[in-house]
């Protein structure tokens, strides 16, 4: 086991500080940003904010990927938490689903209204 | 006026995000315990070695233990790909050709990316038939097959996936992946049971049905991806 010391706050601060950092980003682009585009890109920027606290809140200090490779048969004890990791790979697989049919309707928008800025987009109604 | 309160509405809402995980240390062991299911995780670390015999803790999850999750999203895969397809079909009037939108690309291009596909490929088969083994598996394998796909459609004009081939290969691995979950019912009374012999821990032919599936994952998805591709680079510009 390595022992960070002093520096795990700042490990602490920076995971979960650069995860929460990303989502807002995200957040932001999607509240503000007037191109479609613009605002799945966004929703995607969220989706690997919320990837990595997953990740971030399985990791053990000083643990090691959750694969019994050779010489590592009796590592058990030490592994990080695979359990985040299994729904992540399934959370990728889903926020590339849900983009590309995002995009999809974007195009389809842009095709219809010849613009992709909903400011642009007229008859948009509540 | 708006950005103001969209940033004040962000410091709230990061406030609360970053209040919630500092509850939450970074780092703690919080799984450790016995192997008799007192946490899910410990359960999963110290019982796949000996009922699995896959090496990859992940894979033996994403697979085996929740391999009907997994079924799930494979069929949420093959949705979006429908859904794709279905929102921006459009029928083809006979005298227009469907025109790529990007430029032709130089023969240096077109040559690099001719040797460089097979091996893109390999490397995708590689990784979704050792995903038991190393890190890795279907959905990767299929993601970096696809990037194969994607590399040709952008240095060729005129390349083409063919639409009844993609639909083929990814009919037959989802009907492959249902079938082997029926096998485990028939034979074990459980869907998606693995068998018993499972094989020799490390070894290319272990963990019974867990490598079958990914593989069929891999295809699967490697098709689903380059139909998606495909679709979204033939859109055909505006006039």
């Amino acid at each position: 086991m390595q022992d960070f010391g002093q520096y795990t706050n700042i490990i602490t601060t920076g995971v979960y500080g650069s995860a929460i950092a990303l989502i807002l980003i995200g957040l932001y682009a999607v509240l503000v940003k007037k191109h479609l585009t613009k605002i799945v890109i966004g929703l995607s920027i969220i989706d690997a904010g919320v990837h990595l606290l997953f990740i971030a809140i399985g990791y053990i200090t000083g643990g090691t990927a959750p694969i019994f490779s050779p010489g590592n048969e009796n590592m058990a004890e030490k592994m990080v938490d695979p359990v985040p990791q299994a729904l992540v790979l399934t959370a990728i697989v889903i926020g590339f689903a849900t983009t590309a049919v995002a995009l999809s309707l974007v195009i389809r928008l842009y095709k219809h209204h010849n613009t992709a800025r909903i400011d642009q987009i007229k008859t948009l109604k509540w | 006026m708006k950005k103001v309160f969209v940033i004040l509405l962000l410091i709230i809402v990061g406030y609360f995000l970053a209040g919630t995980f500092n509850l939450i240390p970074f780092g703690e062991n919080r799984i450790a315990g016995n192997d008799q299911g007192e946490k899910v995780a410990s359960y999963y670390l110290h019982n796949t070695k000996e009922k699995t015999s896959v090496a990859n803790v992940v894979t033996a999850i994403v697979v085996n233990y929740r391999g009907f999750d997994t079924l799930g999203e494979v069929t949420v895969l093959f949705l979006a790909t429908t859904g794709l397809g279905s929102i921006l079909f459009r029928r083809k009037e006979d005298d227009e050709e469907v025109e790529r939108i990007n430029k032709p690309s130089s023969s240096l291009v077109t040559t690099g990316s001719r040797i460089l596909f097979p091996l893109i490929a390999l490397l995708g088969i590689y990784v979704f038939i050792h995903g038991h083994l190393t890190p890795g598996g279907g959905f990767q394998g299929g993601a970096i097959i696809a990037t194969g796909f994607l590399l040709m459609l952008l240095s060729y004009k005129n390349f083409h996936a063919s639409h009844k081939a993609l639909t083929w290969v990814e009919s037959l691995a989802g009907i492959s992946f249902v079938m082997i979950g029926f096998w485990g019912l028939i034979s074990s009374n459980s869907f998606l049971q693995n068998i018993p012999e499972v094989g020799q821990l490390n070894q290319l032919l272990s963990g019974g049905v867990i490598p079958v599936i990914y593989i069929a994952v891999g295809f699967k998805v490697a098709a689903e991806l380059t139909g998606v591709l495909d679709i979204l680079l033939n859109i055909k510009p505006k006039k």
